[in-house]
């Protein structure tokens, strides 16, 4: 790793434990700004553990998490202003069902942001189509089809503006059709040099906008490595054995 | 049928007994209204102490002064809930009046409070399992675009958690309103105990009771109108 990048987020010796259960065991990892790094691994092996330590949904029980040079591990910080940039999707969209697709878009940017009606109206309006849901804006989530509502849920963390998005298995809980259509809009944002953490299952995606992979097993990073070498020459024997059965 | 309506007219039209029966009327609407606002308030106080007890530090070390200070009161919130649903609302009511209330005897203020108190427990463990049955994911999805416990509550999980609790606080208001016939036992007259008044002073039971049942029934039903009404404009609002 170079040294003359601009360091976003950076993990020092993460740990998580759930009661007598301890899920991450030593992490070290850097984000840099326009990374993708995409974090791969089996079911319980903590990547997505690992992701939501991120923002701290789940709080870590040892080490650090530096963003942008704060500690935000640190009790003393605002969690809340860091979480403002740090938009998160989760693999079961969360949209707010009681709410309308542009209501869902602008109430962290009028409430968090103080921006007024029409200034977060009309920014959400371009998110809106640019993935092409313009014509949704006054729907409620009830109303979209899966693919709809991730991307809904991708506009809605980008209205905020954030710094970079965190994707927890973005597309594990769509219909293979839709699939496309979700990775088609993250693939966009990584090519405007969005950085972005995904936790995924898409080794195509993985290949193709990835900067660098992240094999996670049984709570620390065993290898991480450019995409091209990393599936094409995998080192460690659990990753091996991991990318024989998903490729 | 001439023998009927004088039983009507002894016991409903002489010596203006109907207008005693419309003054017991006030008298069940005002403690029932009062109760079911003391009752709304303390139940929302408590479901919100004990769900945000429930969510943000079950299990855990308290780790700011603050945190112990929420445990204990959520502690005492829970004595509260146990307390007042293990025991009949009848007792209740003399215990305020005969006890806490010995040295006033302001029947009225000690029949609210004891209705409003004891609907209080009930209340707040409705709105605790509206705010635990919304989905986990709301309250992460809300988090993480930067919103306090505090905005989350307010924007996205109270208004989802009380469209679906809505039919069961409609149905506890009902049971309230009809709990309260018990208040004769303080001497407040209210309509249940005026009806008795008449059946002591003109020893004919039928119509007094027909007439506060038929009223009691009314009241009920134009309450369950209401409610679901209520209830279709809130599920109108989301599909």
């Amino acid at each position: 790793m170079t040294t003359n990048k601009d360091v976003l987020i950076k993990v020092e010796n993460l740990h998580k434990s759930f009661d007598d259960l301890e899920v991450l065991k030593g992490i070290n990892a850097e984000l840099d700004k326009g990374d993708v790094m995409v974090i791969i691994g089996a079911s319980g092996s903590g990547k997505s553990t690992f992701l939501r330590c991120l923002n701290l949904l789940e709080e870590p029980t040892g080490g650090k998490i530096l963003f942008e040079g704060v500690d935000i591990t640190d009790p003393s910080v605002d969690i809340n202003l860091h979480r403002q940039k740090m938009g998160m999707v989760f693999q079961q969209f969360n949209l707010f069902p009681h709410m309308t697709v542009l209501k869902n878009m602008t109430l962290g940017p009028i409430k968090l942001l103080k921006q007024s009606k029409e200034e977060a109206e009309a920014n959400a309006m371009k998110l809106l189509e640019r993935v092409g849901l313009a014509d949704r804006a006054d729907a409620y989530p009830s109303q979209l089809s899966g693919g709809q509502k991730q991307r809904i849920a991708i506009v809605r963390a980008l209205a905020m503006n954030p710094d970079v998005l965190l994707f927890d298995e973005p597309t594990s809980a769509l219909d293979p059709e839709m699939v496309g259509e979700v990775l088609e809009v993250m693939k966009d944002l990584a090519k405007e040099g969005m950085t972005m953490a995904v936790v995924t299952h898409e080794m195509g995606f993985a290949r193709e906008v990835g900067t660098s992979v992240v094999f996670i097993d049984e709570g620390v990073i065993v290898e991480q490595n450019e995409p091209e070498e990393f599936f094409n020459n995998p080192k460690n024997p659990r990753l091996k054995e991991f990318l024989s059965k998903v490729l | 049928m001439e023998r009927l309506y004088e039983q009507f007219y002894n016991t409903v039209i002489d010596n203006d007994y109907w207008q005693m029966l419309l003054q017991g009327l006030w008298a069940t609407i005002v403690i029932a209204f009062f109760a079911a606002i003391l009752g709304i308030v303390l139940g929302f106080l408590v479901a919100m102490v004990r769900s945000t007890t429930e969510m943000t530090l079950r299990g855990k070390k308290c780790r700011k002064p603050g945190d112990f200070i929420i445990k204990v009161i959520d502690k005492i919130c829970g004595i509260y809930v146990t307390v007042i649903r293990g025991t009949p609302m009848l007792v209740q009511l003399m215990i305020m009046y005969y006890i806490i209330f010995a040295s006033s005897r302001n029947g009225m203020l000690a029949a609210i409070l004891a209705f409003g108190i004891n609907s209080g427990a009930y209340v707040s463990e409705i709105v605790r399992g509206g705010i635990m049955s919304v989905d986990k994911g709301q309250f992460e999805a809300s988090r993480s675009l930067g919103f306090n416990y505090r905005s989350t509550m307010i924007n996205i999980i109270l208004p989802q958690a009380l469209k679906s609790v809505l039919p069961a606080l409609g149905n506890e208001f009902i049971v309230l309103f009809k709990e309260t016939s018990v208040a004769g036992y303080i001497a407040i007259m209210d309509l249940t105990y005026m009806a008795n008044l008449i059946i002591s002073k003109t020893y004919d039971a039928f119509f007094p009771l027909i007439i506060i049942a038929a009223i009691y029934l009314v009241i009920v039903l134009i309450l369950s109108f209401f409610l679901k009404k209520l209830e279709r404009r809130l599920r109108n609002s989301d599909h």
